[in-house]
Protein backbone atom coordinates (compact mmCIF):
# COMPACT_ATOMS: atom_id res chain seq x y z
CA UNK A 1 0.00 0.00 0.00
CA UNK A 2 1.29 3.12 -0.73
CA UNK A 3 0.09 6.74 0.26
CA UNK A 4 -2.83 7.86 -1.55
CA UNK A 5 -4.20 4.66 -2.83
CA UNK A 6 -7.65 4.48 -2.83
CA UNK A 7 -8.72 0.89 -1.58
CA UNK A 8 -11.42 -1.02 -3.33
CA UNK A 9 -15.15 -0.38 -1.50
CA UNK A 10 -16.20 -3.57 0.39
CA UNK A 11 -19.83 -3.62 0.22
CA UNK A 12 -21.75 -5.63 3.06
CA UNK A 13 -25.24 -6.68 2.84
CA UNK A 14 -27.04 -6.97 6.72
CA UNK A 15 -30.11 -8.63 7.84
CA UNK A 16 -31.99 -9.36 11.24
CA UNK A 17 -30.98 -12.41 11.09
CA UNK A 18 -27.04 -11.23 11.18
CA UNK A 19 -27.82 -9.32 13.94
CA UNK A 20 -29.36 -11.76 16.16
CA UNK A 21 -26.33 -13.68 14.92
CA UNK A 22 -23.83 -11.36 16.19
CA UNK A 23 -25.86 -10.87 19.54
CA UNK A 24 -25.66 -14.29 20.41
CA UNK A 25 -21.68 -14.24 18.70
CA UNK A 26 -20.91 -10.67 21.17
CA UNK A 27 -22.89 -11.22 24.29
CA UNK A 28 -24.66 -7.70 23.90
CA UNK A 29 -28.18 -8.98 23.75
CA UNK A 30 -29.33 -5.04 23.59
CA UNK A 31 -32.96 -6.05 22.32
CA UNK A 32 -32.92 -2.31 20.27
CA UNK A 33 -30.47 -4.72 17.80
CA UNK A 34 -33.29 -7.33 17.60
CA UNK A 35 -36.97 -6.08 18.69
CA UNK A 36 -38.97 -3.30 17.20
CA UNK A 37 -41.11 -2.95 19.96
CA UNK A 38 -38.33 -2.04 22.20
CA UNK A 39 -36.27 0.07 19.44
CA UNK A 40 -39.19 2.62 18.51
CA UNK A 41 -40.13 2.64 21.92
CA UNK A 42 -36.94 4.56 22.87
CA UNK A 43 -37.30 6.61 19.98
CA UNK A 44 -35.20 4.80 17.19
CA UNK A 45 -36.88 4.18 13.75
CA UNK A 46 -36.50 0.84 13.91
CA UNK A 47 -34.17 -2.54 14.88
CA UNK A 48 -30.85 -1.23 14.50
CA UNK A 49 -27.10 -2.70 13.57
CA UNK A 50 -24.86 -2.77 16.89
CA UNK A 51 -22.41 0.05 16.59
CA UNK A 52 -19.80 -2.81 17.24
CA UNK A 53 -21.17 -4.67 14.07
CA UNK A 54 -20.81 -1.95 11.87
CA UNK A 55 -17.36 -1.33 13.38
CA UNK A 56 -16.76 -5.35 12.92
CA UNK A 57 -17.29 -4.58 9.17
CA UNK A 58 -15.16 -1.34 8.41
CA UNK A 59 -12.21 -4.16 10.28
CA UNK A 60 -13.64 -6.53 7.90
CA UNK A 61 -12.76 -4.39 4.59
CA UNK A 62 -9.27 -3.63 6.18
CA UNK A 63 -8.72 -7.48 6.48
CA UNK A 64 -9.71 -7.76 2.81
CA UNK A 65 -7.15 -4.79 1.97
CA UNK A 66 -4.40 -6.32 3.91
CA UNK A 67 -4.98 -9.53 2.65
CA UNK A 68 -5.45 -11.09 5.99
CA UNK A 69 -6.11 -10.86 9.73
CA UNK A 70 -3.59 -10.14 12.33
CA UNK A 71 -2.54 -6.86 10.40
CA UNK A 72 -4.60 -3.93 12.13
CA UNK A 73 -2.54 -1.86 15.20
CA UNK A 74 -5.41 1.01 15.74
CA UNK A 75 -8.72 0.95 15.08
CA UNK A 76 -11.04 3.81 15.86
CA UNK A 77 -14.31 5.30 15.33
CA UNK A 78 -17.32 7.26 16.84
CA UNK A 79 -20.84 5.96 16.25
CA UNK A 80 -22.67 8.99 14.21
CA UNK A 81 -25.97 7.57 12.55
CA UNK A 82 -27.63 4.23 13.29
CA UNK A 83 -27.79 1.51 10.39
CA UNK A 84 -31.56 0.90 10.39
CA UNK A 85 -32.05 -2.63 9.62
CA UNK A 86 -35.39 -3.37 7.67
CA UNK A 87 -37.62 -6.90 8.48
CA UNK A 88 -37.42 -8.08 5.45
CA UNK A 89 -34.94 -10.99 3.40
CA UNK A 90 -32.88 -7.98 1.42
CA UNK A 91 -31.32 -6.39 4.74
CA UNK A 92 -29.30 -3.36 4.08
CA UNK A 93 -26.46 -2.33 2.39
CA UNK A 94 -23.17 -0.85 4.39
CA UNK A 95 -20.29 0.45 2.11
CA UNK A 96 -16.44 0.54 3.02
CA UNK A 97 -14.17 2.67 1.40
CA UNK A 98 -10.81 3.71 2.61
CA UNK A 99 -7.87 5.49 1.81
CA UNK A 100 -4.01 5.49 2.34
CA UNK A 101 -3.06 8.46 4.10
CA UNK A 102 0.69 7.99 5.40
CA UNK A 103 2.73 5.02 5.03
CA UNK A 104 5.91 4.81 7.94
CA UNK A 105 7.65 2.02 9.48
CA UNK A 106 5.33 2.45 11.94
CA UNK A 107 2.23 1.36 9.90
CA UNK A 108 -0.12 2.25 6.95
CA UNK A 109 -2.58 4.59 8.41
CA UNK A 110 -6.04 4.47 6.39
CA UNK A 111 -8.74 6.70 6.78
CA UNK A 112 -12.25 4.85 6.19
CA UNK A 113 -15.71 5.88 5.07
CA UNK A 114 -18.73 3.67 6.30
CA UNK A 115 -21.70 4.34 4.49
CA UNK A 116 -25.40 3.40 4.68
CA UNK A 117 -27.25 4.61 1.56
CA UNK A 118 -26.37 8.90 2.08
CA UNK A 119 -25.80 8.70 5.48
CA UNK A 120 -21.89 8.44 7.10
CA UNK A 121 -22.86 5.84 9.74
CA UNK A 122 -18.92 6.00 11.35
CA UNK A 123 -17.30 9.19 12.62
CA UNK A 124 -13.84 9.85 11.64
CA UNK A 125 -12.89 5.93 10.94
CA UNK A 126 -9.68 5.18 10.87
CA UNK A 127 -7.16 2.39 11.27
CA UNK A 128 -3.09 2.01 11.11
CA UNK A 129 -1.75 -1.82 9.72
CA UNK A 130 1.08 -3.35 10.07
CA UNK A 131 3.57 -1.60 7.88
CA UNK B 1 -30.13 11.43 38.01
CA UNK B 2 -26.19 11.55 37.24
CA UNK B 3 -23.88 8.82 38.17
CA UNK B 4 -21.46 8.77 40.88
CA UNK B 5 -19.06 11.82 40.53
CA UNK B 6 -16.49 10.42 42.26
CA UNK B 7 -16.59 7.66 39.37
CA UNK B 8 -13.96 8.98 37.23
CA UNK B 9 -10.49 7.14 38.17
CA UNK B 10 -11.49 4.10 39.06
CA UNK B 11 -10.34 1.12 38.18
CA UNK B 12 -12.92 -2.18 38.51
CA UNK B 13 -12.44 -5.75 39.56
CA UNK B 14 -10.69 -7.78 36.55
CA UNK B 15 -13.27 -9.78 34.45
CA UNK B 16 -13.45 -13.76 34.75
CA UNK B 17 -10.95 -15.34 32.47
CA UNK B 18 -12.78 -15.79 28.77
CA UNK B 19 -11.41 -18.70 26.66
CA UNK B 20 -11.01 -17.93 23.14
CA UNK B 21 -12.23 -21.22 21.76
CA UNK B 22 -12.48 -21.79 17.92
CA UNK B 23 -15.85 -22.26 17.75
CA UNK B 24 -16.10 -18.57 19.55
CA UNK B 25 -14.13 -16.85 16.20
CA UNK B 26 -16.12 -18.65 13.91
CA UNK B 27 -19.26 -17.84 14.73
CA UNK B 28 -18.04 -14.00 15.58
CA UNK B 29 -16.46 -14.21 12.20
CA UNK B 30 -19.75 -15.84 10.23
CA UNK B 31 -21.90 -13.60 12.05
CA UNK B 32 -20.42 -10.38 10.47
CA UNK B 33 -20.50 -12.13 7.23
CA UNK B 34 -16.88 -13.30 7.05
CA UNK B 35 -14.92 -16.94 7.72
CA UNK B 36 -12.09 -18.00 10.40
CA UNK B 37 -9.50 -18.83 8.51
CA UNK B 38 -7.21 -20.16 10.98
CA UNK B 39 -5.07 -17.09 11.91
CA UNK B 40 -5.75 -14.20 14.10
CA UNK B 41 -9.46 -13.37 15.51
CA UNK B 42 -11.29 -10.63 13.71
CA UNK B 43 -9.88 -7.39 14.97
CA UNK B 44 -13.06 -6.16 16.85
CA UNK B 45 -13.37 -9.44 18.95
CA UNK B 46 -11.75 -8.50 22.01
CA UNK B 47 -15.03 -6.53 22.72
CA UNK B 48 -16.14 -9.92 23.73
CA UNK B 49 -14.18 -9.54 26.48
CA UNK B 50 -14.15 -5.51 27.30
CA UNK B 51 -18.07 -5.56 27.12
CA UNK B 52 -17.73 -7.92 30.04
CA UNK B 53 -15.93 -5.45 31.75
CA UNK B 54 -18.62 -2.83 30.58
CA UNK B 55 -21.11 -4.76 31.83
CA UNK B 56 -19.38 -4.83 34.96
CA UNK B 57 -19.42 -1.09 35.54
CA UNK B 58 -23.52 -0.50 34.31
CA UNK B 59 -24.78 -2.99 36.19
CA UNK B 60 -22.84 -2.07 39.50
CA UNK B 61 -25.65 -0.63 41.66
CA UNK B 62 -23.58 2.19 42.85
CA UNK B 63 -22.17 3.59 40.06
CA UNK B 64 -26.36 4.70 39.27
CA UNK B 65 -26.14 4.12 35.40
CA UNK B 66 -29.60 2.73 34.14
CA UNK B 67 -28.87 0.38 31.05
CA UNK B 68 -31.67 1.16 28.52
CA UNK B 69 -29.97 4.81 28.50
CA UNK B 70 -26.70 4.16 27.59
CA UNK B 71 -25.44 4.49 24.02
CA UNK B 72 -22.12 3.70 22.49
CA UNK B 73 -20.56 6.92 21.42
CA UNK B 74 -16.99 6.11 20.56
CA UNK B 75 -14.92 3.34 19.95
CA UNK B 76 -10.92 2.68 19.74
CA UNK B 77 -8.68 -0.33 19.86
CA UNK B 78 -4.78 -0.52 20.21
CA UNK B 79 -3.91 -3.54 19.56
CA UNK B 80 0.07 -5.30 21.33
CA UNK B 81 -0.50 -7.94 19.55
CA UNK B 82 -3.88 -10.03 17.88
CA UNK B 83 -6.17 -12.60 19.30
CA UNK B 84 -5.54 -16.20 18.79
CA UNK B 85 -7.29 -19.15 19.49
CA UNK B 86 -6.08 -20.87 22.76
CA UNK B 87 -5.97 -17.09 24.37
CA UNK B 88 -7.37 -16.51 28.22
CA UNK B 89 -8.37 -13.44 28.10
CA UNK B 90 -9.27 -10.67 31.38
CA UNK B 91 -10.31 -7.04 30.78
CA UNK B 92 -9.63 -4.84 33.49
CA UNK B 93 -11.77 -1.34 33.13
CA UNK B 94 -11.18 1.37 34.76
CA UNK B 95 -12.81 4.87 33.78
CA UNK B 96 -10.59 7.55 32.79
CA UNK B 97 -13.15 10.54 32.18
CA UNK B 98 -16.67 11.80 33.74
CA UNK B 99 -18.34 14.91 31.77
CA UNK B 100 -21.12 15.99 31.81
CA UNK B 101 -23.04 17.46 28.70
CA UNK B 102 -26.41 18.12 28.17
CA UNK B 103 -27.32 16.04 31.05
CA UNK B 104 -25.71 13.08 29.65
CA UNK B 105 -22.87 11.64 31.28
CA UNK B 106 -20.07 10.90 29.11
CA UNK B 107 -18.35 8.31 30.08
CA UNK B 108 -14.58 7.39 28.98
CA UNK B 109 -13.40 4.03 29.94
CA UNK B 110 -10.37 1.98 28.76
CA UNK B 111 -10.24 -1.81 29.32
CA UNK B 112 -6.75 -3.41 29.58
CA UNK B 113 -7.36 -7.07 28.12
CA UNK B 114 -4.54 -9.18 28.88
CA UNK B 115 -3.35 -12.69 28.57
CA UNK B 116 -2.89 -15.75 31.08
CA UNK B 117 0.53 -14.64 31.24
CA UNK B 118 -0.95 -10.94 32.44
CA UNK B 119 1.34 -9.73 29.00
CA UNK B 120 -0.96 -7.07 27.39
CA UNK B 121 -2.93 -8.09 24.43
CA UNK B 122 -5.26 -5.01 23.59
CA UNK B 123 -7.00 -1.85 24.45
CA UNK B 124 -10.13 -1.22 24.14
CA UNK B 125 -11.26 2.35 24.81
CA UNK B 126 -15.06 2.98 25.00
CA UNK B 127 -17.13 5.97 25.42
CA UNK B 128 -19.99 5.46 26.95
CA UNK B 129 -23.28 8.08 26.56
CA UNK B 130 -25.52 8.01 29.75
CA UNK B 131 -28.44 10.36 28.39
CA UNK B 132 -30.64 11.98 31.13
CA UNK B 133 -34.55 10.62 31.85
CA UNK B 134 -35.71 13.41 29.64
CA UNK B 135 -33.86 12.25 26.66
CA UNK B 136 -35.83 8.93 26.32
CA UNK B 137 -37.09 9.84 23.00
CA UNK B 138 -34.23 10.99 21.80
CA UNK B 139 -33.20 9.55 18.83
CA UNK B 140 -30.05 11.57 18.38
CA UNK B 141 -26.48 10.34 18.99
CA UNK B 142 -24.91 6.65 18.77
CA UNK B 143 -26.08 3.41 19.28
CA UNK B 144 -25.95 1.19 22.04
Amino acid sequence: MQTGDVLPEQAYTVTRADLVRYAGASGDRNPIHWSQRVATSVGLPGVIAHGMYTMALAARALDTWAGGTGKVRELSCKFTKPVVVPDDDEGVVVRVNGTVKQVTDAGVQVALEVTCGDDKVLGAPKAVLEA
Amino acid sequence: MPVDPTLAGRTFPPTAAYTVTEERVREFAAATGSSYDGGAAPATFPIVVAFGAMTGLMEDPEVGIALHRVVHGEQRFSYTRPVVVGDELTAELTVDTLRQIGGADIIGTRSEITDADGKPVCTAFATLVHRGPSDDNDDTGGEA
